[in-house]
């Protein structure tokens, strides 16, 4: 029977998966709870089963996600039987960083690049798994699976090392690092319908259903606990939304959705006019944003 | 919309991996843009985006540039240049596509060279007003190198040659020169304009001239290269599962053929047996998988298996050596230097390397031959290869898991050469074969090939011996071993008894069929040339063959044509009443009613028809 384009895109991320446990000291997997990584999990256990994962999970942690994220993020050890490291920079933690009295920008660097620098260096990996696509922003769509970083973690896009074939080159001096991307083919689509197909657990806040929100800048920001400063005449209303992408809860935009089952998301997927980071709010920042921040060490 | 039926519909469709390359400034990343926003493939917001770059760094004046759709990279985006790949993907209703948009710049040649490895089809562009360029004729040549058989020629910016259909057919003319001269099997030529948009997803008004279809119809309708679940079994252990003492899997992605529990494998190079105990396919117990699976296989009895090795078929396993001829595109700044050691990684094996010669190195412009000490960027060559071990291989041109490789400098780390094994140069002797008897798979295995017995038959004139020659050729390059039996060489010797009487026809024949399943039987891909005149003399030959082996070439050349061209004058002769017996004049032929080949030598050059023939033979 032929392959379908879900059995190649399963085949091929295991295929990368198993290269990263055979060919790296110290690997380890970024686990940021979102329906990317609920996969990248999914597949981790199936790459290595009957063996438990060898590849331990990181949470760089910020302490601004959403309480539905920490809820599943609590349960995945006891799940999936593999260890999940937590790591919140304690710089950033003892300064008190948030995006309301730092802004986004400032926070983002402390809180997620710099801390994942800190757990990296910390845990001494040389190799560091994630959930990124290719599908999603320009940038992305011309990095390598396997992409090579300085020992100052720096991503040099002008200078990649070819990548032919699926012949990955995972040579690296002492200090150096590389990131690692099994999701690179996958699109936002086929990671639904792997999540339909698979019955794989992800936040609930990914579907629709009434949640207190503010609007702000055109953008609705759910009033996940009592930390959200509310401007004077500013009172949260029901709506029923729902999440396509989940980040930090104040930086994380919403939108208004009736689609409350797998079914119902992937059919309102392909009538969207909007693409999913578009309610990333730190995208915006700069002009080639995602770039900067990747050279600067961000996922 | 019913989501039950889209997903079994969407679950279906088939993955078109293509690349679009050509010069710098042929339009490659407008075309993509173009298919990418006519095909309704991109959101609103990165639809304002791009009017806001395009704004700010746009080539295109007040219109959109969709080039910065594709030129992610800030440093792309300041020199108005493509550095390195960009991925897209999108679907229409019959496939799913993911397209890879390659840099022209020569500089960026090894990025170019990533991103075509992985794909199925080359969209070529060409600037109508230049015609083929030096980037068009390199980019050909490593298009040909990877294996890539199916070509686009896009001839773009037709709206700014008037839509001139002489402008059109003449460079179509050059490239389909080109392409016969690389080996590329397929060529659709396609007249269309990507900022306007002719024939890209609509059929253009402009060009009335042209009957083919638009580029996105070709892309969704051209047949797609099946995984070879037919192939025996090869599979390069990637990891050992060990979860406790009582199990020991093997992992690895399936790279051609299908297994089932209970068959019997061989793990090279050491070529210990054992059969399939279990087989699973991520959580799930399976009785079989196939090519392109990530599979986890167990053994019924524990041999020595560990990353690096093959797991192949007992009954077919594939070659191991440790000396091979192969082409290099070198990939980095500094030169290569045979002699010098290097790290060759090939599937799962990573070995130590050195170049012990540079046959020569290739002019991508000309093909033409040179000599080299050394090997630059960019540059191409056949050298020989000499590994610190053996390891099991296939040709690249059988099989692209088991015949690729990358060279890896062991101080800098850097991927310095990509490249494809053609042959092995010779044995390893260390071989030790289990209890393996010596028969035609046997045989055949050791030449890593599938035995065929490849019968031209035509009128006398018809061009047989000329395709026949042709095809030889290309398999000999490609590593394989062959035997041309010739109608007059044969009847030099073996034959000089027999005449042309009927009966010396049918002799002949019987005696060719013979030697023929001989050398078949010996491992080798004969090429028989014969007028075979007689279908029953045919189908006798055929019918000492075992199904698949014999393929029926029939070189349809009207006789008006062999009478024509007369190369030795026996038609001129036959007329004359000096040569009694000539087929086609006074003695019948009769035309194959099945044959498995069918060449018109009247539509297409002799290369033509040779790369047909060869891709047919290795199919």
């Amino acid at each position: 029977m032929p392959l379908t384009h879900l059995d190649r895109l399963e085949a091929e991320s295991l295929h990368i998966l198993r290269e990263v446990a055979a060919e790296f000291a110290r690997p380890v997997m970024l686990y940021s709870i979102g329906k990317d990584s609920s996969v990248l999990l999914h597949l981790l256990r199936k790459a290595f089963h009957p063996a438990p994962p060898p590849i331990p999970l990181l949470h760089v942690d910020t302490g601004w996600k959403f309480r539905d994220m920490y809820a599943l993020r609590d349960s995945v050890p006891a799940r999936y039987g593999v260890e999940l490291r937590v790591h919140i920079n304690p710089d950033g933690l003892r300064d008190g960083v948030g995006p309301f009295t730092h802004g986004s920008a400032e926070h983002t660097r402390i809180m997620k690049t710099e801390g994942l620098k800190q757990a990296l260096e910390g845990g001494g990996f040389d190799a560091a798994i994630g959930g990124a696509r290719r599908d999603e922003e320009a940038s992305r769509a011309k990095e390598r699976v396997f992409s090579f970083r300085s020992s100052a973690h720096r991503w040099d896009p002008k200078r990649q090392r070819p990548e032919p074939w699926n012949l990955y080159n995972t040579r690296i001096a002492p200090g150096e690092s590389v990131r690692v991307f099994p999701l690179s083919n996958w699109t936002e689509l086929d990671i639904w319908l792997y999540i339909l197909r698979e019955r794989i657990p992800v936040v609930p806040l990914y579907f629709a259903a009434e949640r207190p929100v503010v609007e702000r800048d055109g953008t609705l920001i759910l009033v996940d606990d009592d930390r959200l400063p509310l401007h004077p005449r500013e009172t949260p209303q029901l709506r029923r939304i729902r999440f396509r992408t989940l980040g930090c809860y104040p930086l994380s935009g919403a939108i208004e959705s009736a689609a409350d089952s797998l079914e119902a998301v992937i059919a309102e997927m392909l009538v969207a006019r909007q693409s999913e980071r578009q309610g990333r709010l730190i995208d915006g920042d700069a002009g080639a944003s995602m770039e900067q921040k990747k050279q600067e060490g961000y996922f | 919309m019913d989501i039950a039926e889209y997903l079994a519909r969407h679950e279906r469709k088939p993955l078109l991996r293509f690349i679009t390359c050509g010069s710098v400034d042929d339009g490659k990343s407008t075309l993509i843009g173009r298919l990418l926003y006519e095909s309704k493939q991109l959101y609103d917001d990165q639809l304002a985006r791009l009017e806001r770059d395009s704004a700010r760094h746009g080539t295109q004046g007040e219109a959109i540039d969709y080039a910065l759709l594709l030129d992610g990279l800030a440093a792309e985006r300041e020199q108005g240049i493509t550095i390195d790949v960009a991925y897209r993907f999108f679907g229409t209703d019959r496939r799913q596509f993911i397209v890879a948009d390659c840099p022209g710049h020569e500089q960026y040649t090894r990025n170019m060279a990533t991103g075509a490895s992985t794909a199925d089809v080359a969209v070529v562009l060409v600037d109508a007003r230049k015609g083929l360029l030096t980037q068009t004729r390199r980019h050909s040549y490593i298009v040909a190198l990877l294996g890539i058989r199916e070509v686009v020629l896009a001839v773009n910016k037709m709206d700014l040659v008037g839509y001139d259909q002489a402008r059109f057919d003449a460079i179509v003319a050059d490239y389909r020169e080109l392409a016969a001269t690389l080996g590329i099997a397929r060529v659709q030529a396609i007249p269309l304009s990507g900022l306007i948009g002719d024939n890209v997803i609509t059929r253009s008004t402009a060009t009335p001239w042209y009957a083919g279809p638009p580029l996105l119809e070709h892309l969704e309708t051209l047949p797609l290269q099946e995984d070879d679940a037919a192939a025996p079994l090869r599979m390069p252990v990637q990891w050992v599962c060990r979860p406790h003492a009582d199990f020991r899997g093997y992992a690895g992605l399936i790279a051609s053929g299908r297994v089932q529990i209970g068959d019997e494998l061989v793990s090279l190079p050491s070529g210990r047996h054992a059969r399939v105990a279990s087989i699973a396919v991520g959580d799930t117990q399976r009785e079989s998988a196939q090519a392109g699976e990530s599979a986890l296989i167990a053994l019924v009895h524990e041999i020595d298996v560990s990353r690096g090795d093959v797991l192949a078929s007992a009954a077919a396993p594939c070659a191991i050596a440790d000396q091979f001829a192969v082409q290099l595109l070198w990939l980095d700044d500094a030169p290569l230097m045979p002699g010098r050691r290097y790290l060759l990684q090939a599937a799962a094996r990573t070995v130590t390397a050195q170049v012990t010669a540079i046959k020569h190195k290739v002019d991508v412009n000309t093909q033409e031959h040179l000599a080299a000490t050394r090997l630059l960027l960019n540059e191409v060559a056949v050298c020989n290869l000499s590994l610190d071990q053996d390891i099991a291989f296939a040709p690249y041109a059988e099989n692209r898991a088991l015949g690729a490789f990358i060279l890896i400098d062991r101080s800098s780390n850097a991927t310095v050469a990509m490249g494809r094994i053609e042959f092995a140069l010779r044995r390893a002797s260390n071989v030790h074969w289990q209890a393996l008897d010596v028969g035609k798979q046997a045989r055949a295995a050791i030449k890593g090939q599938v035995p065929r017995c490849l019968w031209f038959t035509g009128l006398s004139g018809s061009g047989k011996s000329t395709i026949a020659n042709l095809v030889e050729k290309r398999l000999l390059a490609t590593g394989h071993h062959t035997y041309l039996l010739d109608g007059d060489n044969v009847r030099h010797g073996l034959n000089r008894d027999l005449g042309f009487s009927a009966e010396d026809r049918v002799e002949n024949i019987r005696r060719v069929a013979e030697v023929a399943r001989l050398m078949v039987d010996a491992g080798l891909i004969v090429i028989v040339s014969f007028i075979s005149p007689f279908r029953d003399e045919r189908r006798m030959a055929r019918e000492r063959f075992a199904d698949g082996e014999f393929i029926e070439v029939f070189v349809d050349t009207p006789l008006e044509v062999c009478e024509q061209r007369d190369v030795k004058g026996l038609y001129a002769k036959a007329r004359a009443g000096l040569i009694p017996n000539f087929t086609g004049i006074d003695s019948p032929y009769e035309r194959p009613e099945h044959a498995e080949l069918v060449l018109d030598t009247t539509a297409a050059s002799p290369d033509q028809l040779a790369i047909g023939v060869v891709e047919a033979v290795l199919r």
